[in-house]
């Protein structure tokens, strides 16, 4: 099964190696992984999917809070989560085919990017299977060239990184610890 | 506070001092010069060792021996590199140690200058933690935080890698004394107080419990509180390799090690018992054999400090999570006493003929065997405080089945890594950090020359540690897989050794050889007599066999015992 975990990390050197070594350490095969920053310039966010049963899920989580910068680590994989993936779609666009692509971006709320004599590049915002319901439609036009950034995802309601930046070693909540086994 | 401008190699040692080290063990080279050069300002002592692993060893031996953090000293590149095993050693038995490393000057990094290694990134996988110091101003919280990583919660190796212009250019020094900041990590679990109840359940419903004690109790200090829990419930204890000591081996409670080659009725005894209550172990499969059958009708209740150990290896039905001394002093006055002497009598029955065929009570044959040694080594210093550091092989598992550990830290041995040639280096940590313990070294003839050249460190700080060398002429433990699952062919096990009596003497070291049994004990008694440090060759049979042993993927019932054939025979050979 599909695991999404939200890893909230320190900002130093070297952090997205130690956190996927430790995926490749373990032999957990990472399905998708994306980083960036937070509002927080000292902590950065990452989304990782991972295909893990039940156990090794929660193995997963105490293995990351084991990396001395991983500061909280969210299962969201059974919560309410806002979950996106972008791509951008370079279609072979001749003159027949290029009004049909055009409606079929419109109706997946896809834009165009870029314009060339014979490709059209489009880019979509979404959940994955949208995305890959557009793909699926634009296939027979002929797909050129794909790029997808690999999911980013945020819980619904209230925010996570102030627990993140908050939480020291001294004063662990009960969340935490029941987080970590 | 008042502040100093220091260089950063200064500031280095000072904080060393102030983490409480006195010794180090270390191997200089150009990218870690600037700090030789400040060691003159320093109280510390430092211990030039003859190859970088044995330094890591012997911190990691220092460590095992005195419950404190180790520090081992190299150079960049392949001084660095040279480490590597020792802290992969120190990773899997988790030892604290912390290594510091010289690397290049902060602008050549990444440039494939001179002696230039990444360590930290070849370290990643087997350190708990490491840094890549660039900064002088860096160096002192980095020290503080890599000896509070190093010992707090499940302790581990930490490396601090210090580029040369940090160890050369100035800061202010600026010692803070407080627990260091960091934010995401979590030494202090505890257990939940729905989860105590649950696990006080499980023990009061049980009928046949047992105890499975591990380094956990060592590393934690809890002894006394596994000794009282243990007498208290009336529960019989048996041991991980790495847990020996933990429980005294004489008391009545004590079954003895468990696993590959543990006693056979103690590994039955696990298989047949309904509760399984897990001190500080992690189920390692040397101990466990095949978990599809592993204690099956067992409820298990896991103590372990480290929560990626829970449910790792076999499934618990109840885990608690936290220090085993706290989590004991919780249990503790909750816990009742229950009769439970049905249980053991029928664990007594499962001894069987244990004794018989044990190759302590055969008649003398004139031959030595390894376990006559190590019997004889044991009845010779019981009396005084010891630390036996064994090797890795088949006198590894001699010396646990027959040497008898009343104490906690009298054993030092690499369990998880398995490392040959971690001994000789270990027993050197082992000794500075215990001067007053006798100190000894358990050998293989193999693993013996893969880092006998610290013979000379021994030497050179003139340490009193024995040797006994068990040299049967083969990588013994290789060979005994390849009697009984390669049909004997003893590809690449046979050694054309030196003579190492004589190898002894070369470095000045009080050496002898030993082949008749009856002579075991007067050269015990040599040794212990000698000053300085003694060498032991002891030739023993060739071909013996480390019997009980459950064969790898086995399960932990079906042990291959010694062959009654031989227990017949072996008086007349
Ligand atoms: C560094 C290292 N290399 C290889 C091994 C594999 N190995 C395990 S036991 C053993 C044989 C040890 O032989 P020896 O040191 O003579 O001890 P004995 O088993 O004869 O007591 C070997 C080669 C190991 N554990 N460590």
């Amino acid at each position: 099964m599909l695991n999404t975990y939200v890893v909230y990390v320190e900002n130093k050197p070297g952090v997205l190696t130690r956190v996927a070594s430790l995926f490749r350490r373990r032999a957990f095969n990472i399905d998708s992984l994306t980083v960036g920053r937070t509002e927080k310039p000292e902590v950065s966010r990452m989304t990782i999917t991972v295909d893990a049963d039940h156990d090794q899920a929660r193995r997963i989580e105490a293995n990351l809070y084991k990396l001395v910068n991983v500061l909280l680590v969210e299962n969201i994989t059974n919560q309410p989560a806002i979950i996106r993936d972008l791509a951008m779609i370079k279609v072979a666009a001749t003159h027949d085919a290029r009004s049909h692509v055009l409606e079929l971006a419109s109706v997946f709320r896809a834009r165009v990017v870029d314009v060339a004599p014979d490709s059209l590049t489009i880019e979509i915002t979404g959940a994955e299977d949208k995305i890959d319901g557009l793909l699926e439609v634009l296939r027979p036009y002929g797909v050129l060239e794909m790029v997808r950034t690999g999911i980013v995802a945020m819980r619904r309601g209230k925010s996570s990184t102030t627990a993140a930046t908050t939480s020291t070693g001294a004063d662990v909540t009960e969340e935490d610890v029941s987080h970590s086994v | 506070m008042t502040t100093k401008n220091m260089t950063g190699a200064s500031i280095l040692w000072e904080c060393l001092e102030r983490e409480g080290v006195t010794t180090v063990f270390g191997y200089p080279g150009g990218a870690i010069l600037p700090a030789y050069d400040a060691l003159k300002g320093s109280k510390i002592h430092h211990i030039l060792v003859r190859h970088e692993q044995g330094a890591t060893h012997m911190a990691d031996g220092y460590a095992r021996a005195s419950g404190k953090v180790g520090v081992a000293v190299a150079t960049s590149g392949p001084g660095a590199t040279n480490m590597v095993t020792g802290i992969a050693t120190a990773m899997l038995d988790s030892s604290p140690i912390v290594c510091i490393t010289g690397q290049v000057g902060s602008k050549l990094i990444g440039s494939d200058a001179f002696q230039e290694t990444d360590i930290t990134g070849v370290t990643l996988p087997i350190t708990k933690h490491n840094y890549l110091v660039t900064h002088a101003s860096e160096v002192a919280r980095t020290v503080r935080e890599a000896f509070y990583v190093a010992r707090s919660g499940r302790p581990g190796p930490v490396l601090i890698d210090i580029t040369k212009d940090a160890q050369q250019t100035t800061a202010e020094f600026d010692w803070d004394a407080a627990k260091p900041q960091l934010p995401g990590y979590r030494p202090d679990l505890s257990p939940e107080k729905k989860e105590y109840e649950q696990a006080l359940e499980l023990i009061h419903n049980s009928k046949r419990p047992v105890i499975l004690a591990g380094h956990g109790i060592i590393i934690s200090g809890a002894m006394n509180e596994v000794r009282d829990f243990a007498e208290r419930t009336g529960i019989p204890v048996a041991l991980t390799l790495l847990g020996l000591g933990a429980f005294p081996a004489s008391h009545p409670l004590n079954l003895g090690m468990m696993g590959m080659h543990g006693e056979a009725w103690v590994n039955h005894t696990i298989q047949e018992a309904d509760l399984l209550l897990a001190f500080g172990m992690r189920f390692d499969d040397r101990v466990t054999g095949n978990l599809k059958t592993y204690a099956s009708n067992a409820k298990k209740i896991h103590i372990e400090i480290d929560p990626a150990e829970i449910n790792k290896n076999v499934k618990v039905d109840v885990p608690l999570v936290g220090d085993l001394r706290e989590v004991l002093h919780e249990l503790l006055p909750h816990v009742e006493s229950i009769d439970r002497s049905e249980w053991l009598d029928s664990i007594d029955k499962l001894k069987g003929d244990a004794a018989v065929r044990d190759i302590q009570n055969l008649p003398d044959s004139g031959h030595l065997y390894a376990a006559h040694v190590i019997n004889d080594l044991w009845r010779e210093t019981r009396d005084v405080e010891t630390v036996v550091v064994t090797d890795v092989g088949q006198h590894q598992m001699w010396e646990a089945q027959y040497y008898k550990h009343e104490k906690a830290r009298s054993l030092i041995t690499s369990g998880g890594l398995g490392t040959m040639g971690f001994a000789l280096p270990a027993a050197i940590g082992a000794k500075v950090a215990r001067p007053e313990a006798e100190v000894w070294v358990v050998v293989g003839d193999g693993g013996f020359q893969m880092t006998l050249c610290e013979l000379a460190t021994i030497v050179q700080e003139k340490l009193k540690v024995n040797i006994a060398i068990i040299n049967n002429g083969f990588l013994g433990m290789v060979r005994q897989w390849q009697e009984f699952f390669y049909e004997r062919n003893y590809a690449a096990t046979p050694l054309l050794n030196p003579d190492f009596a004589k190898l002894g003497e070369a470095y000045g070291i009080k050496s002898m050889t030993v082949s008749g049994r009856s002579q075991v004990v007067p050269s015990v008694h040599q040794a212990q007599q000698h000053d300085g440090p003694v060498l032991i060759n002891f030739r023993v049979e060739q071909e013996d066999t480390v019997y009980p042993m459950v064969a790898a993927g086995a399960s932990l019932h079906e042990m291959i015992r010694r062959p009654s054939k031989i227990v017949e025979t072996a008086g007349d050979e």
